[in-house]
């Protein structure tokens, strides 16, 4: 399927390399243990270090865009304000509220953060970087994301806090229903590839046309709206701005997190970043080619590095849509996801049928036919729906006051 | 069409983060401790005295402990006590002039009852210290300002008052030199 690789090179092998020199220290039967107990300390690791990063250039990101100088005060350029921020959090008191849920209490943040961390597993970071190789690894991926809300409304029920437990409903409602476009816009990339190993779905857009345009399914019409729908869904599935409602300090305090601090409290933000990176990952595992290199002649830098790079633009647009977005209302929000992305997901499954059943149209008029048949199908629904999403909203009229 | 107001915004903030970088006169931010942002000549704060000459400011305290300030003050945060010499004359000058500035609500009731013009009010707001009873609760000394800061803090205002100190002089000058004069003259013969 794949034009025949190049020699690997041994940047490309630096993984497999490390994970051998290091099992290799322990008795054959125990190889395996420790192989996964490397790949558990590396994501662990690599992913923790990736959150304290993140914390710090979306502050100062944010602050660009928002003509401040962001935080500038700790170490050079502000750089080490990423730990001064953790040192205040894991010396600060640890507060439980007298009436609160003890056991659920202690254990909402860790399980938001276990399975948060879980997703993890089955992300082909690299050619050779995948943590675990399952036959359903999307299944499993948007599964253990899902378990996540089950923590946000432990957390607001055992804090014994109205606006918690107000808040946690809220969240619990927003999760849900982005739940649904979010996994919609996953089919398409599952029939695309017939299978739900993300192995294979990288391996299905490892192709190039002309060897400089990638086969990346965001290439396609059915694909960029997936894409689309799904960053969507995962803004909102993530608590980003503008879907941060469950965290609004005017109207619930800090939602399902009032009555948590210091370390706890630190989980959740630890967890709330992993969650995003985690869904980055998969978006590009899904539409943007995994760690495939956009061009043939690109493929000497290894794979992680691409994935990485990838990720880190996913990241950006997120922090970029941060700093530009205002919130939404809820009702807006429920109304986005149910009356918006849910049909427009649904209209995008025939999209996609229809483009995987035209592939073999071969001559130049089929193809462009083609084309155009796939984009009517993506644009059209877009910009009836979006008409009436938008129906009778305009700048605010005043009855009374001079205009 | 829907998303084209979010691409605008977009738009917006790509501009603000690239400018940024290019001119940082875009910055709104002021590096406090570093740079400050300038105060108006109206800003005011905490009353300070007025001295005439900065060399001697506790011989030349325009303050005659009248004790005005003090009855009227509304939140009494003036604390007064009048010298005297020896044999218990009041000396028109304060042996003590303690003022509270974490009582002190800068209503300036002070400096419109002062006769003398000897109490204005300050624009020096790093005043944060370590001891909130003794370390807010200034003396006569720390209160001690010369009428060149004051100049330069509220220059309208000072001129203002300098005008008007000055005509005071002149006229009871020239009153004193009148009433001299009368008395050097021989009484005006009566009728």
């Amino acid at each position: 399927m794949t034009p025949a690789l190049p020699a690997e090179s041994w940047l490309e092998r630096v993984p497999l390399t490390v994970r051998d020199l290091v099992t290799g220290l322990f008795p054959a039967p125990w190889r395996w243990l420790a192989g996964s107990v490397l790949a558990i300390l590396a994501v662990v690791l690599g992913f923790g270090l990736l959150f304290t990063l993140l914390t710090l250039v979306e502050r100062k990101a944010l602050g660009r865009m928002q003509n401040r100088p962001g935080p500038n005060r700790t170490g050079p350029f502000g750089l080490l304000q990423p730990i001064a921020d953790g040192i205040k959090l894991l010396v600060k008191e640890d507060i439980v509220p007298f009436a609160a849920d003890r056991p659920l209490h202690f254990l909402a943040p860790v399980v938001l953060v276990a399975f948060t961390l879980l997703t993890f597993a089955v992300i082909p970071y690299g050619r050779h970087l995948l943590p675990v190789d399952l036959d359903a690894a999307v299944l499993f991926f948007f599964a253990a994301g899902a378990a996540t809300e089950l923590a946000v409304f432990m957390a607001g029920w055992s804090s014994h806090n109205k606006y918690s437990l107000l808040a946690a409903m809220r969240a619990l409602a927003q999760l849900i229903s982005y739940e649904l476009p979010l996994l919609l816009a996953v089919v398409p990339e599952v029939m695309r590839a017939g299978s739900l190993s993300t192995a294979a779905i990288v391996a299905a857009q490892g192709r190039w046309t002309l060897g400089i345009l990638p086969h990346w399914s965001v290439a396609t019409p059915g694909g960029a709206a997936a894409f689309l729908i799904f960053m969507t869904a995962a803004l909102a599935e993530s608590n980003r701005s503008p879907f941060d409602l469950p965290e609004a300090e005017s109207e619930l305090i800090a939602g399902h997190l009032t009555e948590y601090s210091g370390f706890k409290y630190a989980l959740f933000f630890l967890a709330e970043y992993l969650g995003m990176t985690a869904l980055c990952a998969m978006a590009v595992t899904l539409f943007l080619g995994g760690w495939q290199a956009p061009c043939v002649f690109l493929q000497f830098v290894p794979s992680y590095v691409w994935f990485f790079l990838k990720l880190a633009a996913l990241l950006a647009l997120l922090i970029w849509i941060r700093g530009t977005l205002p919130r939404l209302r809820l009702d807006q929000l429920m109304r986005l996801s149910w009356k918006f992305l849910v049909p427009l997901a649904l209209i995008n499954l025939g999209t996609v049928a229809f483009w995987q059943l035209s592939a073999g149209w071969e001559p130049l008029p089929a193809r462009a036919a083609r084309w155009a048949v796939a984009l009517l199908l993506v644009l059209g629904p877009f910009v009836a729906l979006g008409q009436r999403l938008g129906a009778g909203v305009g700048p605010r009229r005043y009855r009374y006051a001079p205009a | 069409m829907l998303g084209t107001g979010i691409i605008q915004g977009l738009a917006t903030t790509a501009k603000n983060f690239a400018g940024s970088f290019r001119d940082p006169r875009r910055f709104v931010t002021v590096q406090y401790p570093e740079e400050k942002a300038p105060v108006t000549e109206n800003y005011r704060n905490f009353p300070f005295l007025v001295s005439d000459d900065a060399r001697d400011p506790m011989g030349t305290l325009r303050c005659v402990a009248c004790r005005i300030c003090e009855k009227e003050c509304p939140p009494q945060c003036i604390y007064i006590v009048p010298d005297v010499d020896e044999r218990g004359k009041p000396r028109k000058h304060p042996r003590v002039f303690d003022l509270d500035i974490s009582v002190c609500m800068s209503c300036q009731i002070c400096v419109e009852v002062c006769p003398f013009d000897a109490i204005k009010m300050d624009q020096d707001f790093e005043l944060a210290a370590t001891d909130r009873f003794r370390g807010l609760l200034l003396d006569k000394h720390q209160l001690a300002k010369s009428n060149d800061y004051y100049r330069q803090i509220h220059p309208a205002e000072a001129a203002e008052v300098d005008a008007r100190l000055a005509a005071e002089k002149r006229q009871a000058e020239e009153k004193a030199r009148a009433a001299a004069a009368a008395k050097a003259a021989p009484p005006p013969p009566t009728a």
